[in-house]
């Protein structure tokens, strides 16, 4: 009997569990839970403040899983050190677990800057766990101003969900456009605009220099009054468990595509790890949920004696403000192709023969077709391109090929 | 396990499993009332240009790409069928961007649904395979690997 140990318990955890389970069925599973919560989706926080979810159904499984599974779950405490020698994990509160290989799905954790008199600030949050979320929540009212420090996913997501809420929202971003990890400029415009006609206001090109209790001073001069304050500014993958027994870390972990880190008999998976983009062949940190699944799902497969790679991933991300989705997916190099109606701006972006990215504002149907020919590193010159410019359709592809992908169990 | 399939050969390219579909999932028992003036939301739908056509619906894939990448939890497999808890689905498209095939789409609200082979709905088996005038779509078992 083995003993597995996963710390965290996000959605690489659960990857790596259902990884786990599909071959080895007896051994002990313990799972360490710094979050005092079972496993929840944490990209619908958001959709929390929006009520368009709550605390039943946020939960990325039934309630009965950790059992159904053989899991033990501990909560509320936080691995301290992997120690390699003796094959154990030491918590906080001084106890340690056994393990025979052991997966760090530790995620990550916010960025705050050390801005001057961030500490005389009373209301502020970052917007990454459910309880930022409950904390956030319990300190709105309708007249509260809101400055949100970050106009990334994370930021713009909340200010999407305090939106109608309060009586103002202002994000401000050092970048020059709003989503500056996935948009270009363009399209940046379009979905900025969009915010902004929903009644979001934004200050780009400037960024806080220092807080004086509810009042921010911007690196422009500019003041803002506020009377709640979400710093989302980025997040910093959780590696110390790795760098601080010489593991091989960058921004994150280093995995290969079995999920080993350079460490023998210990994994890494989801938000804490690089690993190989496929789309521009180098290792970087790739923090979506698509990911953190199956690269969970990957070191769960290989520590119970299995063998799978994940050799196919991608950023890709489909986001959604007040209606209108941008979807976007690889990178953004090489040849353009751009089609824009009224209301939609489509890119595609060609390198050596390949498709290697796009971004969709608008208009996505069928959009999973562009996904798989970047993933599946598709040579244009088997598929009728011309026809997949103008629409994601199999049509473009030959016939044989809809034989196999349609024709058979896949 | 069983799946729907369609031969290509011989589509007519009629619509007709569009309107089966929409009708089998609507819960409605008259057709017209469920369909006569509105916008329709079918879970199956044609593919053509001009040398070929043939209906596309969730292949019920055996490593679904959209049950592990849905951010809400809400897309599972059981006994091989995949479904979606429509009412944990936020409508975040994820599950569009990745579907190899096209399968998914939003409903009439913005919620995600896609072919769940009408073994919930009152047609009971794929309404798209009973109502095809050229049996071009078909239900039935082609090999498993397990």
């Amino acid at each position: 009997m083995k003993e597995y140990v996963i710390i965290g318990n996000g959605v690489a955890a659960v990857g790596t569990v259902e990884g786990i389970r599909k071959i080895d069925k007896q051994s002990k599973i313990t799972v360490i839970s710094e979050e005092n919560h079972p496993v929840y989706c944490r990209p619908l926080i958001s959709y929390y403040l929006e009520n368009k979810t709550d605390l039943e159904r946020i939960n990325y499984r039934d309630k009965n899983f950790y059992e159904r599974m053989k899991c033990k779950v501990i909560y509320g405490k936080k691995a301290v050190k992997i120690d390699t020698a003796k094959k154990q994990i030491s918590l906080c509160d001084g106890s340690s677990i056994p393990y025979s290989s052991v997966c760090v799905a530790t995620g990550s954790s916010p960025f705050v800057p050390p801005f001057e008199g961030l500490q005389t600030v009373e209301n502020k949050f970052c917007f990454m766990t459910l309880d930022d979320t409950l904390a956030l929540q319990k300190a709105i009212t309708e007249q509260s101003r809101v400055l949100i420090v970050g106009a990334g996913l994370i930021g713009l997501k909340c200010a999407e969900g305090l939106c109608g809420r309060v009586a103002d929202i202002t994000v401000c971003d050092l970048a020059d456009r709003v989503l500056s990890s996935i948009l270009d400029n363009d399209c940046a415009a379009i979905m900025q605009k969009h915010l902004e006609n929903n009644g979001i206001k934004f200050l780009l090109n400037d960024s806080a220099k220092s807080f004086q209790k509810s009042t921010a001073l911007m690196q422009s001069g500019k003041k803002i009054e506020f009377d709640i304050l979400v710093l989302a500014v980025g997040v910093r993958a959780n590696t110390s468990l790795l760098t601080d027994i010489g593991g091989e870390v960058n921004r994150g972990i280093i995995v290969n595509e079995k999920m080993e880190t350079s460490v023998s008999g210990i994994y890494a998976a989801g938000d804490c790890t690089e690993g190989e983009d496929i789309s521009i062949g180098e290792k970087r940190v790739l923090a979506i949920l698509p990911n953190a699944y199956m690269q969970g799902f990957t070191a769960g497969v290989n520590m119970a004696g299995g063998n799978q790679a994940f050799d196919n991933a991608i950023p890709m991300n489909s986001i959604g403000f007040f209606g209108l989705h941008a979807m976007t997916a690889g990178s953004y190099d090489g040849e353009v192709y751009e089609k824009k109606t009224e209301n939609t701006l489509k890119r595609l972006f060609t390198k050596d023969g390949k498709l290697k990215g796009f971004i969709l504002i608008g208009g996505n149907e069928r959009a999973g077709i562009y996904t798989s020919l970047i993933r599946e590193q598709t040579p244009l010159d088997t598929v009728n391109f011309e026809l997949l410019k103008e629409n994601a359709t199999t049509v473009a592809f030959s016939c044989e090929n809809r034989r196999k992908k349609f024709g058979g169990v896949v | 396990m069983k799946r729907v399939y369609v031969n290509e050969e011989w589509c007519l390219g009629c619509h007709l499993c569009e309107y089966n579909c929409a009708f089998a999932n609507s819960g409605i028992s008259d057709m017209a009332t469920a369909l006569k003036g509105k916008p329709i939301y079918p879970r199956i739908h044609i593919e053509e240009n001009d040398s070929v056509c043939y209906a596309v619906s969730c292949r019920h894939c055996t490593d679904p790409i959209c049950v592990k990448s849905c951010i809400a939890g809400a897309i599972s497999t059981k006994d091989g069928v995949i479904k979606i808890d429509k009412t944990k689905c936020v409508g975040c498209f994820t599950c569009v961007l990745v579907c190899p095939y096209g399968a998914l789409s939003p409903n009439e609200n913005g919620v995600m649904q896609k072919c769940e082979l009408c073994l919930q709905n009152s047609c009971g088996e794929p309404a798209c395979v009973t109502g095809c005038p050229n049996r071009a779509i078909v239900y039935e078992e082609r090999g498993e690997e397990e």
